[in-house]
């Protein structure tokens, strides 16, 4: 069965980031840019199910500008076989993404499709519900941990109120959670190896996908910045404050 | 036209952000209908029907909605959402997995965590972890919008709507539900507790939590956690506080041995009051924090426990 996993680019988790100045989106020269982490993890779910023997083949999937192709390499370090990249430099939203990634799966036939529950910078928490959904697939979201055997998969899922085990069908969509697993780092050789890997790039127009922004970005703003607060040096002043300042005890 | 919210709930009740989605709902356009779809689900429909602001109650009953399995339940929500402007769900593990779906079958963009409506079309939504407000704009005929429940002030009860019953769709057989392993607790969910305690790497066990919990049953608090936390082992995931977790805005909320990175204070800065307990005076967290004092977990904690004791 092949695997095709969804790795997107974006800005490090580590980076402070800074709304540009005339308000219409972040500032993004020059910041370090990395795989998002759940792709990476889901990245890792692939790799495991194929040393395990469930999976025979790795795909990685990025879509965006030329430098995506650097996370297909990161992916490929890591241990996928090969990268698919969909070359665009529109602002791609949610479900133009989970159309390009259907395009990919009819000419690819994966039997399951591994993607981020979020990406940690739109935070949508989007892309596999909606490929699921183009897909007429079933779907186990917020993975803490999967199965896959017999042409099913159990999912153990992350809700509200703790931990809900459910059986789907394969073909699937699966989006991942912290917990499902701790992605490895790519050792220096699988690096160098990554590097003969192919990368097959594609187009939006190539796949007929209309990919033209359906949300319009009117601005982006700066959060309301929390007042500085004080330290104090007892408990006892603690408790003063929050009964007679605060008077939340 | 008319707004859809699709309502969770247990059987017996809707879920209480239910109730901040109709408000949220109500400033997207004036007739507000909330579909409960369910297996014997009549209490609950009733208790939507509760809801101030709501006009009518649509309850779908089919075994096929017990579980909330997202493959059965979009397709009703699909076919409903002609007849609608908008579609509403509140942002949480249910929302969050049957939106998107229903969304992309409509071919429609989702406006993920809305945390205020500007206008009917017109959304506010955090990005980057809350570090960045992005107003967006949509322009397709149904509006799929998920909320974020703390931002919209809960209507109150006292309405009665009518009840329609509607067939269901039965079920797609793609997904089946196997179970539950729940948290148990006798204290406020976290997300609509007035005061919410966490406690961060800085307990280091899961036996240490005990000292939280002692503090939350004083205080009637919910207990939360950092991720580091929960992917230590010493709470269960339902826990955890932040970006990729729950969102928060208690009337106080008290970090315990949490350092403050960015993925945290996503998902708690909006809290009315905010203590850091922690024993590093350069941590991150006191930028935030209204009250913060410095020192030891361990001894804090307890003092603090026998201060609010006596009153
Ligand atoms: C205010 C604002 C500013 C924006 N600015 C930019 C910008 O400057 N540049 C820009 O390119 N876009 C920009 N976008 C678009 C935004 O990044 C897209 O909406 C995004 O590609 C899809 O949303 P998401 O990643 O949050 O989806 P989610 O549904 O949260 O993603 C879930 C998973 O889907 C997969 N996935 C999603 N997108 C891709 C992808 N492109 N390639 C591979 N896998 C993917 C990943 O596995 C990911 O973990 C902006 C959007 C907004 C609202
Ligand atoms: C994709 C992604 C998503 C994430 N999502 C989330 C999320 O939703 N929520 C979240 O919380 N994190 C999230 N994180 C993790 C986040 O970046 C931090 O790693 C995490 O919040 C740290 O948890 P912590 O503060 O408990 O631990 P640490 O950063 O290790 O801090 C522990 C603190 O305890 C203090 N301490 C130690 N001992 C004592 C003592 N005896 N007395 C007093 N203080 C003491 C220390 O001074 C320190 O400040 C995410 C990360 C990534 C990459």
């Amino acid at each position: 069965m092949k695997v095709l996993v969804a790795v997107k680019r974006v800005i490090d988790y580590n980076v402070k980031i800074r709304v540009k100045a005339d308000n219409t989106g972040v500032e993004t020269a020059n910041v370090k840019m990395s795989m998002n982490p759940f792709d990476e993890i889901a990245v890792e779910e692939a790799i495991r199910m194929k040393e395990k023997g469930a999976a025979t083949e790795i795909i990685a999937f990025s879509a965006g500008p030329a430098q995506c192709q650097e996370t297909i390499r990161t992916a490929l370090a890591m241990g996928a076989d090969r990268g698919v990249l969909v070359q665009s430099d529109t602002e791609l939203q949610p479900l133009a993404v989970a159309k390009l990634l259907k395009a990919v799966v009819d000419k690819e036939q994966p039997g399951l499709v591994i993607v981020g529950k979020q990406a940690i910078d739109d935070d949508s928490n989007q892309t596999g519900q909606m490929l699921a959904a183009l897909l007429g697939w079933s779907q186990g979201t917020f993975a803490n941990k999967l199965n896959v055997a017999d042409g099913t998969a159990e999912v153990k899922r992350e809700v509200d109120g703790g931990l809900e085990n459910i059986k789907i069908k394969l073909p699937a969509v699966i989006t991942t959670d912290l917990r499902l697993n701790e992605p490895r780092y790519a050792s220096l050789p699988n690096i160098m190896k990554a590097k003969k890997k192919p990368i097959e790039t594609l187009t939006a127009d190539a796949l007929g996908v209309d990919v033209a922004p359906r949300l319009k970005v009117l601005k982006v703003e700066e959060p309301p910045k929390r007042k500085a607060g004080i330290k104090v040096k007892t408990v006892a002043e603690l408790v003063d404050k929050l009964r007679n300042e605060a008077g939340v005890i | 036209m008319a707004i859809l919210v699709v309502a969770a709930h247990d059987g017996k009740t809707v879920r209480s952000n239910v109730a901040n989605a109709v408000a949220a709902a109500g400033q997207m356009g004036s007739d507000v209908t909330v579909l409960v779809a369910g297996s014997n689900c009549a209490e609950a429909a009733k208790s939507a029907a509760a809801l101030q602001g709501v006009a009518k109650v649509l309850q779908a009953e089919d075994a096929a909605y017990a579980n909330w399995v997202a493959e059965d339940i979009a397709p009703l929500v699909v076919k409903l959402a002609p007849g609608y402007s908008h579609v509403v769900m509140a942002a949480d593990s249910v929302g969050k997995n049957v939106a998107p779906r229903v969304a992309a079958l409509l071919d429609v963009a989702q406006v993920s965590e809305a945390i205020q409506v500007v206008s009917p079309d017109t959304f506010v939504r955090p990005i980057y972890a809350g570090n960045a407000m992005a107003t967006v704009q949509t322009a397709d005929k149904i509006k799929v919008v998920t909320i974020r429940p703390t931002n919209f002030k809960a209507v109150a009860a006292g309405g009665s709507a009518p009840i329609e019953q509607i067939g269901g769709e039965g079920a797609k057989g793609l997904s089946s539900y196997v179970g539950a392993e729940l948290s148990k607790s006798e204290r406020p969910e976290l997300t609509s507790a007035k005061i919410v305690i966490s406690g961060g790497r800085g307990l280091a066990s899961g036996e240490n939590f005990k000292l939280l919990e002692t503090l939350a049953d004083k205080l009637g608090a919910g207990l939360g956690a950092s991720r580091a936390a929960v992917d230590a082992g010493y709470v269960p995931n339902d826990y955890q506080v932040g970006q990729t977790g729950k969102v928060v805005a208690p009337d106080l909320y008290i970090a315990v041995g949490i350092s403050g990175a960015i993925q945290h204070l996503a998902g708690m800065k909006d809290s009315k009051t905010i203590v850091a307990i922690n024993k590093d005076e350069e941590a991150p967290i006191f930028q935030v924090a209204d009250y913060g004092i410095v020192g030891d977990l361990f001894q804090i904690v307890p003092e603090l426990t026998a201060a609010v004791e006596k009153k």
